[in-house]
């Protein structure tokens, strides 16, 4: 797990309120759908291999399982 | 002990038994909002007659948090220290996640200004003091209790309202007409101005709890702290404040569909509380349930009637940003009234009130509605960005700044509007003053004193001022024929920069900045700022 730098702010709330903007009016499924597709868009615009494998292991990491 | 509740007299208005003369200014309701502006106004020698249809100060739990800037406007109406000695200071915040602390923010970790990020006081107490300022200005100020206004009509250059008393109606005529008649205001339902926006189905129960011992632990530490599901109010919020008197409010987030009426029932309520501040003793002092709704008007300009405060916009109170807008709308207000019923500016400089106020009220209403959003998840996938991000928000900096309990109350920038003349300094125009300590002749000072209330050029470090007509001129960490200070500790130039100038206008507004103020650029500036240009365009 990294502590990540913040990159965000000061356009945390825009942010935040777009993304969950984005989702209303999506049932369970086609919100899962636009997740999964966030992320690889988000994913290749990273582009770095080794950024994107430490995200994935500091996310994991929170998981209980 | 519960607050003391005085009524004010009535006194028979002079209006029941012989016709009166035109007002200049008539203000609906004396809440805080139009008890600030009849002060403003006179203070510029204005006079007003303020009308309210009741007799005590605001009932029950209100406002509570006042931030620096409304305490540095009241502080030049000439009731900020007065809050500040009796007010409780807090600037930390911190915030939970069922029992565990995720983040803490200082709002104000600077030195070398004047009044603390926020203080929390009871709304009846500034009314109290406001009502208390106004009485100073006898010739000035004619504040009647019991006089209800139930009818009005615009006849282009005054209006005409009738007003309600105990002794029966009478009439009154005004130049203008300002309506702080608040969140209800009858003003805009008569003239059928639309008023939507989003109105939130959660209620909130509001219970202010008087108790010897601090339910913030052992100390009496004045804080704010706010939980996401704690675990004594399981899947909602929370929020704890202190204020003065040993006086807690406690603002618990409800079920979409509970009884507001059953909720705000002793019995009920007296668990909740239990539940938070244990075995520790406590009075009920007021307890309110509340939907809160994010509006705004369109204009706060209708011809001769100008809206001020909550009559022009309610916000949700996460953030402070109801009656902290509405103390900005007053100050933005003021001086361009008093110009315009002076003679000294044209017309259109009120409909400026309406862009720069209108604009400072959107920015709000975003940041309200946005609070509230993210402390009432709408959907299961609201409600997991949320959980993920307050799991995050353990470790991850950036998740901490994504929670969001409320975007305490800024001042807008009017950075690009019609007033201002473009300029490139350390603060840009269109900000408001950041206040610095200065020392002069007669002893030590604040910059917030010596630029607010008239046009002010203030030149730091070797630059020299212009004379001006109309124009209050200062000069700091310099020598010249006009009153010079010293930056305490450096904070002014350090804040403002070593080799420049900058206009502020009356509510400490920047309007224009200078690298080298030559006469002509200052005076044009000065009457852009009047609203020179306005008259121009129309
Ligand atoms: C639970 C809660 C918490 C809040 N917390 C905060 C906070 O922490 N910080 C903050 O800044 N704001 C807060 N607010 C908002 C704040 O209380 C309001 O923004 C503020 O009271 C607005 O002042 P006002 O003078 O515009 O209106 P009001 O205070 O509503 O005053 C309107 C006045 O007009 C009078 N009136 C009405 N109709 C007539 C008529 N026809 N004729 C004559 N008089 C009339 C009324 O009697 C009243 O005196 C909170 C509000 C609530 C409900």
């Amino acid at each position: 797990m990294s502590v990540m730098e913040d990159r965000l702010s000061p356009n945390q709330d825009d942010f935040y309120n777009a993304l969950i903007a984005a989702h209303e009016g999506l049932g369970e499924a086609d919100s899962h759908a636009l997740n999964a597709r966030l992320i690889l868009l988000m994913a290749n615009r990273i582009g770095d291999l080794g950024v994107l494998q430490d995200i994935i292991t500091t996310a994991r990491s929170y998981s209980d399982a | 002990m519960a607050y003391d509740y005085q009524p004010y007299p009535y006194v028979a208005p002079p209006g029941l038994s012989a016709p009166e003369t035109r007002h200049a200014v008539v203000i609906v309701g004396a809440g805080p909002i139009g008890l600030a502006m009849a002060i403003d106004l006179a203070q510029r020698g204005i006079n007003s007659v303020v009308l309210d249809d009741n007799n005590v100060v605001s009932v029950g739990s209100r406002a509570i948090c006042w931030s620096k800037r409304t305490l540095e406007i009241f502080d030049r109406l000439g009731v900020g220290e007065r809050m500040l000695d009796k007010g409780v200071t807090w600037k930390i915040g911190r915030q939970f996640h069922g029992g565990d602390q995720v983040f803490s923010f200082d709002l104000l970790p600077e030195e070398g200004h004047r009044y603390p990020a926020f203080i929390n006081l009871q709304q009846y107490y500034v009314e109290e003091y406001l009502v208390d300022r106004a009485r100073e200005f006898p010739d000035l100020i004619d504040i009647r209790f019991l006089n209800k206004t139930i009818a009005h009509e615009d006849h282009g250059d005054h209006v005409t309202l009738t007003v309600e008393t105990p002794d029966g109606n009478y009439t009154l005529e005004t130049d203008w007409y300002i309506a702080c008649d608040g969140a209800g205001s009858a003003t805009r339902e008569r003239m059928g101005l639309s008023f939507e926006g989003q109105t939130f189905q959660e209620q909130f129960l509001i219970a202010d709890i008087e108790m010897e011992q601090s339910p913030f632990g052992d100390d009496k530490v004045p804080e704010r702290w706010f939980w996401f599901d704690p675990p004594f109010h399981s899947g909602k919020s929370a929020l704890l404040h202190m204020q003065p008197d040993n006086i807690y409010r406690i603002d618990l987030q409800l079920d979409v569909d509970a009884d507001g009426t059953e909720e705000a029932r002793e019995e009920n309520v007296i668990p909740r509380i239990k539940a938070i501040v244990g075995d520790k003793p406590f009075r009920l002092d007021w307890v309110s349930v509340y939907k809160f709704r994010c509006i705004k008007l369109d204009r706060f300009v209708h011809n001769r009637v100008l809206f001020v405060g909550d009559s022009a916009h309610v916000v949700s109170p996460f953030g402070a940003r109801g009656g902290n807008g509405g103390i900005q709308d007053v100050d933005n207000l003021g001086w361009k009234l008093a110009r315009v019923v002076q003679g000294q500016a044209p017309e259109a400089l009120i409909e400026t009130y309406n862009e720069e106020r209108s604009h400072g009220s959107a920015e709000n209403i975003l940041n309200s509605s946005r609070s509230t959003n993210f402390m009432t998840p709408k959907t299961p996938i609201e409600a997991l960005f949320r959980g993920e991000a307050l799991r995050l928000a353990k470790d991850q900096p950036f998740a901490r700044k994504i929670l969001n309990s409320g975007r305490l109350s800024l001042p807008c920038s009017l950075e690009g509007m019609s007033l201002q003349t473009q300029g490139v300094a350390q603060i840009a125009p269109g900000q408001v003053l950041v206040d610095a300590p200065l020392s002069g002749e007669d002893g030590d000072t604040w910059l917030l004193r010596q630029v607010q209330g008239d046009f002010t050029l203030v030149g730091f470090g070797d630059v020299l001022l212009p004379e001006l007509p109309g124009i209050r001129r200062i000069g700091i960490n310099t020598r010249a024929d006009y009153p010079c200070f010293t930056a305490t500790h450096n904070h002014a130039m350090r804040r403002y920069g070593s080799s420049n100038a900058y206009l502020f206008r009356p509510d400490g507004h920047i309007c224009a900045v200078f690298d080298t103020p030559t006469r002509k650029d200052v005076a044009h500036a000065y009457a852009k700022a009047l609203g020179a240009e306005l008259e121009a365009t129309q």
